[in-house]
């Protein structure tokens, strides 16, 4: 369903957030803002839920610690034990310290690799997507502030007026 | 400005006077022949008495009674030196714990002051109350020191002329490891640290009633130069003062080890006082995210903690070399439960408590944290010295836990007297409006 969406555009960062700060003191839900850069506190500013990226790393980092512990055992217990700097294979615990950094290195890739990647799936980014913005000059020195139209647009140009936009549009988009 | 507080002073005075009592308790009970010490062990536990009664017969069945007759005099006299030791180590090990804290403290305000850090200028006076203990911590710590080389006590084997008399690898060291110019070193060490801490301290309470910015200038300039030195002494304090009581072991990435150890309990004391002071009703423009940062290097330091401790357990465990191994078989035979328990208290507990970001910005949950890492880092201490000072015979008994209260009740009485005599906010440091607005 296409639904009518306001851009109103900045030029500022500061302009910016003093202008979402109003619009949520009026009570607008703005649906996204798109920034040329990452603008610090404009995502609680907006009122976005904080994000739980945090958590999927623990869990992938978990995930990487189990897989080294795993994957050492079986290579260098089970499958082919090797007797290096004289200290043979016997038991995994005995051999714990030589595979602490391959656990390490394992829990910080496994953690760092597959959170970038949550990261991009989450922003729905993936290769041969059509950008979203809905003007190339949000890439350049322009930031966009959009907002969904419910019959309000006589009061929302003004107001958005008010905080400092420098240009106001009107646009229609299907959903996603 | 905060005035220390009536029943903060008399809590740490009933501290002290504890403490004194649990030391004296350990030196009066000291044994003085070898023949108390052997009946101290004896009625401590009567398992490894059998074991040295079995070990004697097993001699005497090989026709070596003579042999076994006189090492076993070596063992009780080396026995004897080892309960000896107990209570000095014990204080040692209480002494060189809270100097280093404040060590620690003073490398991180100078690492402030050289990187002109904006949030943390808040909490200089904090940090400067606490370096204040440097001064008689340090000086307690050198007075240990010159009894060691005076032979009121053996936690120093190198210090003894006899026992270099019959080790070639002592007498090669005997050019750095000898009672004098160990002594002035300490005297350079120290002097240095204090001289820039009274220096920095008398600078920063300059900048508060001047109009231009000199005075912070030159402490920024001092404090970079300190830094410079701290690096160079720190490793060699470490060296001197607890890898020489293992004098055949060495380990290059001691230094930073200790030093580990240092930036982290320092920071967690900054931390705990800071949030004990806000707690008061103090300190109303520090907020949350000062206590954040804090906690982020509570967090760091604990896990570059760990990375030292095993980059050193790694590779000596993997070369296996004798001369090397020593140190970590002495350890992992007599210590086992503080030397794998202080991985937990360091390094696993403070690592997934204070993972979560929210977390870090509570404050009982911080001083929770501190409270184990604190713990660790004494365990931590306690194992570089005792195994290499008393042996199999180390117990947290009343002398240990004496010499901790003591020295905790005589830190908190300086540090809060010393946070009581200016005032709680840095006036007029360039930064200081930025540390007021700080925000996370």
């Amino acid at each position: 369903m296409a639904s009518k969406y306001i851009h109103a555009y900045y030029t500022d960062d500061d302009v910016l957030m003093l202008a979402v700060k109003r619009v949520k003191a009026a009570k607008h839900h703005i649906e996204e803002v798109y920034c040329p850069f990452p603008v610090h506190g404009l995502d609680k500013a907006m009122g976005l839920a904080p994000t739980r990226i945090a958590i999927t790393s623990f869990m992938y980092g978990c995930l990487g610690l189990i897989v080294a512990i795993v994957m050492m055992n079986y290579m260098m217990i089970e499958d082919w034990p090797q007797d290096i700097g004289g200290k043979p294979s016997f038991t995994y615990i005995q051999n714990m310290p030589a595979f602490v950094p391959i656990m390490f290195e394992l829990t910080v890739f496994f953690a760092a690799h597959l959170m970038v990647i949550t990261f991009y799936l989450r922003s729905r980014l993936w290769p041969f997507k059509k950008a979203e913005n809905p003007d190339i000059r949000s890439t350049d020195d322009h930031f966009i502030m959009e907002i969904e139209l419910h019959d309000n647009e006589k009061e929302l140009k003004d107001l958005l007026i008010d905080t400092g936009a420098v240009e106001i549009n009107i646009a229609e988009k299907n959903s996603h | 400005m905060y005035t220390f507080s009536n029943r903060l002073k008399i809590g740490s005075v009933i501290l002290m006077a504890i403490g004194l009592l649990g030391m004296g308790y350990g030196f009066f009970t000291m044994p003085a022949t070898v023949e108390e010490a052997k009946a101290m062990v004896a009625s401590h536990d009567t398992g490894h008495g059998e074991a040295a009664a079995a070990e004697a017969g097993h001699a005497e069945g090989t026709g070596h009674a003579a042999v076994a007759e006189s090492h076993d005099a070596s063992h009780d006299e080396h026995l004897l030196h080892q309960l000896q030791n107990r209570p000095w180590a014990a204080l040692y090990v209480a002494a060189i714990f809270f100097m280093v804290i404040a060590l620690g403290v003073l490398a991180f305000y100078a690492i402030q002051r050289a990187a002109q850090a904006g949030w943390s200028p808040l909490l200089f006076r904090i940090m400067e109350g606490i370096t204040a203990y440097l001064v008689p911590g340090g000086v307690i710590v050198f007075v240990i020191l010159v009894l060691s080389v005076l032979h009121m006590n053996h936690l120093f084997v190198w210090m003894d002329p006899e026992v270099v008399e019959h080790d070639k690898l002592l007498q090669g060291k005997a050019g750095y490891l000898n009672p004098t110019f160990f002594l002035i070193r300490a005297v350079i060490f120290m002097g240095g640290w204090i001289l820039y801490r009274e220096y920095s301290r008398k600078l920063s309470l300059a900048q508060d009633t001047a109009d231009d910015n000199t005075s912070f200038k030159k402490n920024f300039r001092i404090s970079a130069g300190f830094l410079v030195f701290y690096l160079v002494t720190e490793s060699m304090m470490s060296w001197d003062w607890l890898m020489s009581l293992e004098p055949h072991w060495f380990s290059t990435l001691f230094g930073w080890y200790v030093f580990a150890s240092m930036i982290v309990s320092g920071i967690t004391v900054i931390a705990m006082i800071t949030i004990y002071l806000k707690s008061r009703g103090f300190l109303p423009n520090v907020n949350d995210s000062h206590v954040h940062d804090l906690a982020k290097y509570m967090f760091g330091f604990c896990i570059f903690w760990a990375y030292l401790w095993f980059s050193q357990f790694m590779l000596i465990w993997y070369a296996n070399i004798p001369e090397e191994v020593t140190y970590f078989i002495a350890r992992i035979a007599d210590y086992k439960l503080p030397f794998f328990g202080m991985l937990a208290t360091n390094f696993v507990l403070p690592f997934l408590l204070l993972m979560n970001s929210d977390y870090k910005r509570v404050n009982w949950f911080v001083v929770m944290a501190g409270i184990i890492i604190l713990g660790g880092q004494y365990i931590n201490f306690f194992q570089m010295i005792m195994p290499s000072t008393v042996g199999d015979q180390w117990y947290i008994g009343i002398p240990e836990i004496g010499a901790v209260m003591f020295f905790a009740g005589f830190f908190i009485f300086w540090v809060f007297r010393a946070i009581a005599s200016a005032p709680l906010e840095a006036q007029h440091d360039p930064f200081i409006e930025e540390s007021r607005h700080y925000h996370y």
